[in-house]
């Protein structure tokens, strides 16, 4: 038996041509959809793997609007077992402030009972890529952090975990209660089921109102980068362009 | 790449399913010098026809449609890109047992095998469908499924290996010059391109582009909310797209679709979403494409427990996951049917936009040949761009209509069914007398018109079973027996009407008598005050408006059309105007309001409320002259539709009242009532066998099947004479005919009325169908409360237009016996016409 | 002063950390502070050498005996000792996972904020900083408080460059205090993959094929290709959903970032996730039947065609100029 937390981010699911607010502060999401990014879609799937093979249950978390329970029913249609939104009203919160308030959630879950063996997050945020939460968590509970892992395995209390590495793996060991932050690839997420969605509906959502704690990070502005407007140089059509394109690798010395 | 042209002789926007289509028939058809441009990249460049479901039903209670679909399988099937797989419709409820059946009649009226089966038919057709929850099925064998990307880049393909097309993607329109009234240039991103006509075939994109050049194309984009789930282990055999029938579950308004080892379930049943066409996202800023837009969970989760319902084998599958979700953009336009031909406001510049995969390359062929030839094999009629009054156009009118029209998508739609928003745009001046009077109004061209008046429920008990009231719901929906006792009153004393839904144009200038006798088959050089009934031809003969004409002047003449076709006929005389400036033609739909006066009583009444000369010699029998009614000036038109004496009588709009009041005064010593459209559509002009345009008349028949052919051909020129002296030289193919309904009584003991386009069969139950193919099928029904009878018209094939032949016609299932009374154009009620000429 | 934590490889200074030490050293000069370096395991001679050449005039040089494998909390606590003693205005690391990681960990044990994938930094008593969000598709400006600015660098963004002159180098040898505690996460096993073939990160040249590969069995002349370029294999995010190769090959935002001399790119469509990962290219040779499919504005070279006829074609190509036949 064991209980897992997984920590998750809503974020608009772009296209290839980001459009901001006036403002600069934000995506322009009116056409976009909001969800939340492969390594959590992963760590929510080894989550409730973890669960199907060692029972116990499954928490999932998010910090945001109360527009973000969209993504914590998403979440549960995938398996997991209930939800916790930190709601907040104002914008971005930094990866202190993001932490502080994940750290009084579990404290508050295990108050209430549920005191948590892992805690799974994505490698970083889709969005601001901050690369943080997770060790920032880990450092404050006092519990040990793994990131980046490709692999997990628990075994006897202790999380084996794999990170992928330049020729291979290294391989970490903690004891548990531990945080791990995945990365894609670890697993190969299901797809959402209908009864999944019907049944995610009914599970239920516990709201927190979190304390926003000053993190040091403050953004002022997005800026979109200029558009790369490079023409390709067409070599030709078919296999008749072999030849030019062989000409262009022995010119690249690499052939 | 090729090099972006100055000049084409066509540019068509869109490489959509319709672009590709447009462009392979063009060129078929011999034009050269075709563009194709696309603001996308191809094969896909992002619009509807990217995401669509490519699922073909063939059977639409619409014969246009279903034949714009018929020919389109035709042409997937030449490309091989059809895959058959059969199809069901699933009914949950008793009423769509009932319209399943009547889907079944609409099959064999347009010439499909479908059949209905019971649950456990279904069952073995789609073993993974809970039979429990339904009561029948629909199965059409026909149905399948196509490959809409492959047939658009093979349609491109042939167009360019002949040379005729240049394709550009990427190209995005910047705008369009008009000159004069044509349209002259299109303008790029990669240049300008001359063009002597331009096509948008752009989908949810047309209105932003057609209104660059100054012209509306009324449509909405839509969501159509679809997800695809899988990997379905009972189609792990599956070799190819298909194996299973597809299934609509009509109830609900959803489909389930295989899709390879997929299964695609789409909804129409979800709140009408729609979507302003300016505020579609570039293909840059789409996650998907601009098309696929975020799929909303919340709008879906009643169809999902629904859909588990109908096939919880595979969808309550815990394995079979949605792996795509999409809320689909597709066009809506305000009356259901796509937009296509020349947009009224810019010559040369042509729509083909609202249109399905299902009927894509079906429209592209006869949108092409109406093109390159002026005429269509298939009639087009009801989809034409240019049917549309100002107000359809507005956002006002397409928004609200679009979605009242998108839950009707699966829906029972009955034939009379009215809109519920958008009403009381058009009033006439007799609006609130017809209020005060019980009126129940029916729309048409947005016009509120009467269709029978509840202050006359009194005449009911006068009548009684001469009234024929209907014990069967359906028949009695949008309908009352107040309407046929409305009928008989007018029969017996007068009736007023009120018909300012009319479209009154005036076609004025010394080139007014060249022009009208152009456009009309009869002989309009007639004396001033002779009004004549005519058709209006096309080039080939098709019979394209049905109008009276009265000559008013030497160079005056004001020709008298349906407010339904008003528009389209306008542009029709609009189109034919010549050169030189020597005609003109004024719209006076709105400015004139218009009364009929019909019964044996209507002299007595016209006469006691005019001083001037209303007998039948002072003022004889088809003519027309200014008759004064107290202080209104008004022209009165001694025709008839309801084969009653009597006037149709024009007035300025604002004395309407005021003339209403004192013809309504003048008739209560006659016993004057009002009466609705019921009588002046149905009742009345059934008992004399009138055509009705969209009924009886349309392209695909002509003057000697309807029984209109004239014994003489003027000597002058006119539109389609080649191809009507052609027509009479041969025996008609089929001839218009009067049946009526030997025995109405079902097998229920309930008496049963056909209401219109259900097949008519041999007494061994077999199919009528003409040397042509057209089948044989009701095209109106009706009451004829004074002949006791109820009639119905159709086309028949030589060997059954008799008068005396027993056929049948099919109802609801059942077969009903009908006989043939008139072949051929004379009237049931009144054979010699002597009460409208006495 | 401006500390910079150093990443090598047996005696090789890391691209990524040379390019940290460049913006580092511009950093440095605005603020008219020294450039130094932390170095893990103690400082090689030719690891010297390369610092001083990229401006580094102070070395400080780890030894523990507990860090012979890599251990992030330790490093960091080996950091935060150093800071105690040097107070330097910021500290930097290039953006690669054991940097991000390492600071992350800083930032956890000093309560100071960090500000990962920078790519400018203007100092002041706070910074204000451009970072890559999004995977690099959107920046982000943004101001790092806290008396001790940690930072970590975009790899790929600012370009390596050496000082004009080489820095006096003076190297001094750090002993950390450390506990159980800070080294209770480390590496306790490395597992090589004799594959023998290049990794994706590494290799000079990359073919890769896309949805358009059609099949798994479609990746076959693609292999082919890369057998005859001693090139590695990469896919799009698409084929790895499919389940037609493992997410080790898959080139992008969640998958693997590749800087190869030329990027053969085959029937793939182009999605920004996959741009990301192979933005880092010196060319692109994108081979796709859609001359508009958006992998096109991100190539420098195309052929317009079917990859399965292109690429056998290539192939053949090769070996005729090879003079062996096929």
């Amino acid at each position: 038996m064991m209980n897992v937390l997984v920590c998750i981010k809503r974020v608009p699911a772009t296209g290839s041509r980001i459009t901001l607010t006036p403002d600069e502060q934000e995506i322009d999401a009116r056409y976009l959809n909001f969800t939340f990014s492969p390594h959590e879609e992963c760590a929510v799937e080894e989550a409730v793997r973890l669960i199907e093979a060692h029972g116990g249950t499954s928490v999932v978390l998010t910090l945001g609007p109360d527009a973000a329970t969209d993504i914590l029913v998403d979440a549960m249609t995938l398996g997991m077992e209930r939800a916790v939104l930190l709601e907040t009203e104002s914008g971005d919160w930094d990866p202190g402030a993001t932490a502080a308030a994940i750290v009084e959630a579990v404290r508050a879950q295990q108050a209430a009972g549920t005191a948590f063996d892992l805690i799974l997050m994505g490698n970083e945020a889709a969005d601001t890529g901050d690369y943080q939460v997770g060790i920032r968590v880990a450092h404050v509970l006092g519990l040990p952090c793994v990131t980046g892992v490709k692999e997990l395995k628990i075994d006897n209390g202790n999380a084996v975990a794999r990170r992928e590495v330049k020729g291979g793996w290294e391989v970490f060991e903690a004891p548990l209660p531990a945080v791990v932050t995945v990365k894609e690839g670890i697993n190969l997420p299901r797809y959402p089921s209908l009864r999944g969605r019907l049944t995610a509906k009914k599970k239920p959502i516990e709201r927190m109102k979190p304390q926003r704690a000053h993190g040091g990070l403050e953004k002022v502005r997005f800026k979109v980068p200029p558009e790369q407007t490079s023409v390709a140089e067409v070599l030709g059509k078919g296999a008749e362009a072999a030849p030019l394109a062989v000409d262009l690798l022995q010119r690249l010395g690499v052939l | 790449m090729d090099t972006f042209p100055r000049h084409a002789r066509v540019v068509i926007i869109g490489a959509g399913i319709v672009g590709n289509s447009m462009a392979y028939h063009l060129a078929k058809l011999g034009w050269k010098d075709i563009v194709l441009l696309d603001k996308g990249p191809l094969p896909n460049p992002g619009g509807s026809t990217g995401h669509a479901s490519n699922f073909i039903y063939l059977t639409d209670h619409s014969k246009e449609m279903t034949k714009f679909t018929l020919d389109s399988v035709r042409q997937y099937k030449e490309l091989g890109v059809f895959t058959q797989s059969g199809g069901l419709e699933v009914a949950r409820t008793p009423q769509r047992v009932e319209e399943l059946k009547r889907r079944i009649t609409s099959s064999k009226s347009w010439g499909i095998d479908a059949e209905v089966v019971s649950p456990a038919e279904v069952k073995k057709l789609v073993p993974f469908i809970n039979e429990k929850i339904i009561l029948s099925g629909f199965h059409t064998p026909g149905i399948g499924v196509v490959d809409s990307l492959r047939a658009g880049t093979l349609m491109r393909e042939t167009a360019q290996k002949q040379g005729a097309l240049t394709v550009f993607a990427g190209t995005e329109i910047r705008g369009m010059d008009v000159a004069n009234g044509r349209v002259k240039t299109v303008r790029t991103d990669r240049g300008d391109i001359d063009a002597e006509y331009v096509v948008v075939c752009c989908g949810i994109w047309s209105p932003r582009i057609a209104r660059m050049a100054g012209a509306s194309i009324p449509l909405t984009p839509a969501v159509h909310q679809m997800i695809s789930v899988g990997p379905v282990p009972q189609f792990a055999d599956t070799v190819g797209e298909i194996k299973f029938p597809i299934v609509r579950d009509m109830d609900t308004n959803m489909y389930e679709r295989q899709h390879g080892f997929d299964m695609e379930v789409g909804s129409y049943a979800h709140r009408p979403i729609l979507m302003e066409p300016d505020r579609i996202p570039s293909i840059k800023e789409s996650a998907l494409s601009p098309t696929e837009l975020p799929f909303t969970k919340e709008d879906f989760d009643l169809q999902l427990e629904q859909a588990l319902e109908l096939m919880p084998d595979i969808l309550g599958n815990e394995k079979v996951g949605i792996r795509y979700a999409i809320n689909g953009l597709l066009s809506l336009t305000p009356d259901g049917f796509p937009l296509l031909g020349e947009t009224p406001e810019v010559k040369n510049l042509w729509s083909a936009a609202a249109i399905w995969i299902k009927e894509a390359p079906g429209i592209a062929r006869a949108v092409s040949e109406w093109m390159t030839t002026g005429a269509s094999e298939i009639d087009p009629t009801g989809s034409d761009v240019s049917r549309f009054y100002d107000h359809h156009k507005t956002k006002t009118h397409v928004q609200a209509r679009s979605a009242e029209g998108f839950n009707k998508t699966y829906g029972i739609v009955h034939p009379r069914e009215q809109w519920l928003t958008n009403r009381n745009v058009r009033l006439s001046p007799f609006y609130e007398r017809e209020k005060a009077l019980g009126a129940v109004f029916f729309e048409t061209a947005g016009w509120e018109r009467p269709n029978w008046y509840e202050s006359n429920n009194k005449l009911l008990a006068e009548y009684g079973d001469r009234a024929l009231p209907r014990a069967a719901e359906w028949e009695s929906r949008w309908w009352s027996p107040i309407i046929n006792a409305e009928h008989l009153a007018m029969r017996e004393r007068v009736a007023m009407v009120d018909l300012s839904a009319f479209a009154v144009l005036d076609v004025t200038g010394p080139g007014a008598l060249h022009l009208i006798q152009y456009m009309c088959p009869n002989q309009m050089d007639v004396p001033v005050g002779r009004v004549v009934y005519t058709q209006i031809l096309d080039v080939a003969g098709g019979i394209k408006a049905d109008v009276t004409v009265m000559r008013l002047g030497p160079d005056h003449f004001r020709m008298v059309d349906g407010g339904f076709d008003g528009m389209r006929d306008k542009k029709w005389l609009i189109d034919h105007l010549p050169a030189d400036g020597s005609a003109q033609v004024s719209d006076l739909s709105s400015a004139l309001a218009t009364i009929g006066v019909w019964g044996p009583r209507a002299r007595d009444l016209a006469q006691s409320a005019t001083e001037d000369d209303m007998s039948n010699a002072g003022f004889p029998y088809g003519t027309c002259r200014w008759v004064t009614f107290g202080p209104v000036r008004a022209l009165a038109s001694r025709i008839s539709y309801v084969g009653e004496l009597g006037w149709e009588i024009y007035m300025p709009f604002e004395q309407g009242a005021r003339l209403w009041d004192t013809l309504w005064d003048a008739g209560q010593k006659f016993g004057v009532v009002p009466a609705g459209i019921g009588v002046y559509g149905t009742t009345g002009r059934l008992e004399k066998s009138y055509r009705l345009y969209g009924n009886e008349l349309e392209l695909e028949y002509n003057l000697v099947e309807a029984g209109l052919a004239r014994p003489q051909v003027k000597s002058q020129d006119f539109i389609g004479k080649a191809a009507y002296l052609k027509q009479r030289e041969s025996k008609p193919a089929a001839t218009l005919c009067t049946l009526t309904v030997d025995d109405n009584t079902s097998k229920s003991g309930i008496k049963r009325y056909p209401q219109g386009r259900e097949p008519i069969l041999t007494l061994d139950g077999k199919p009528i169908e003409d040397a042509h193919g057209r089948r044989s099928f009701v095209t109106s029904a009706g009451s004829g409360p004074s002949v006791g009878k109820s009639i119905l018209l159709a086309y028949l094939p030589p060997d059954y237009a008799k008068a005396g032949t027993k056929l049948l016609v099919e109802y609801f299932g059942e077969h009903y016996p009908v006989m043939v009374a008139v072949a051929g154009n004379a009237p049931l009620f009144d054979p010699e016409n002597k009460r409208m000429k006495m | 002063m401006i500390i910079g934590l150093v990443e090598h490889e047996q005696g090789k200074l890391n691209e990524r950390t040379a390019e940290m030490l460049t913006l580092g050293r511009k950093l440095a000069a605005q603020m008219g502070a020294p450039l130094a370096a932390v170095v893990m395991g103690g400082a090689a001679p030719e690891i010297a050498e390369r610092l001083a050449a990229f401006g580094v005039s102070t070395v400080y040089a780890v030894k523990h005996e507990r860090l012979g494998s890599y251990a992030p909390e330790a490093w960091a606590r080996c950091v935060e000792q150093i800071m105690a003693a040097a107070k330097p205005a910021a500290v930097m690391a290039a953006g690669s996972e054991r940097g991000n990681e390492a600071m992350a960990y800083l930032g956890a044990l000093t309560g100071l904020p960090m500000a990962a994938n920078c790519t400018e930094v203007q100092p002041g008593e706070s910074f204000l900083v451009t970072r890559q969000c999004w995977g690099g598709t959107l920046w982000e400006e943004a101001r790092i408080h806290g008396s001790v600015k940690l930072l970590t660098v975009a790899p790929l963004a600012v370009a390596a460059e050496e000082a004009p002159a080489p820095a006096a180098l003076s190297v001094s040898e750090f002993a950390p205090t450390l506990t159980d505690k800070d080294l209770r996460v480390r590496v306790v096993d490395r597992i090589e993959t004799a594959s023998g073939r290049v990794t994706l990160a590494e290799a000079r040249v990359v073919v890769s094929g896309g949805r358009g590969a059609g099949s798994a069995e479609g990746f076959g002349p693609l292999e082919e290709l890369a057998g005859l370029l001693g090139a590695a294999v990469g896919c799009s995010r698409a084929v790895t959903s499919a389940g037609w190769r493992p997410h080790a090959d898959q080139i992008g935002q969640t998958g693997t970032r590749i800087s190869p001399e030329i990027y053969i790119a085959c029937g793939v469509s182009g999605a920004t996730q996959h741009i990301v990962g192979c933005k880092g290219s010196k060319h692109i040779l994108a081979i796709n039947t859609d001359p508009e499919a958006p992998i096109m504005n991100a190539a420098d070279y195309a052929i317009v065609g079917d990859m399965h006829v292109v690429v056998p074609a290539l192939c053949a190509e090769i070996r005729k100029r090879r003079g062996v036949s096929d």
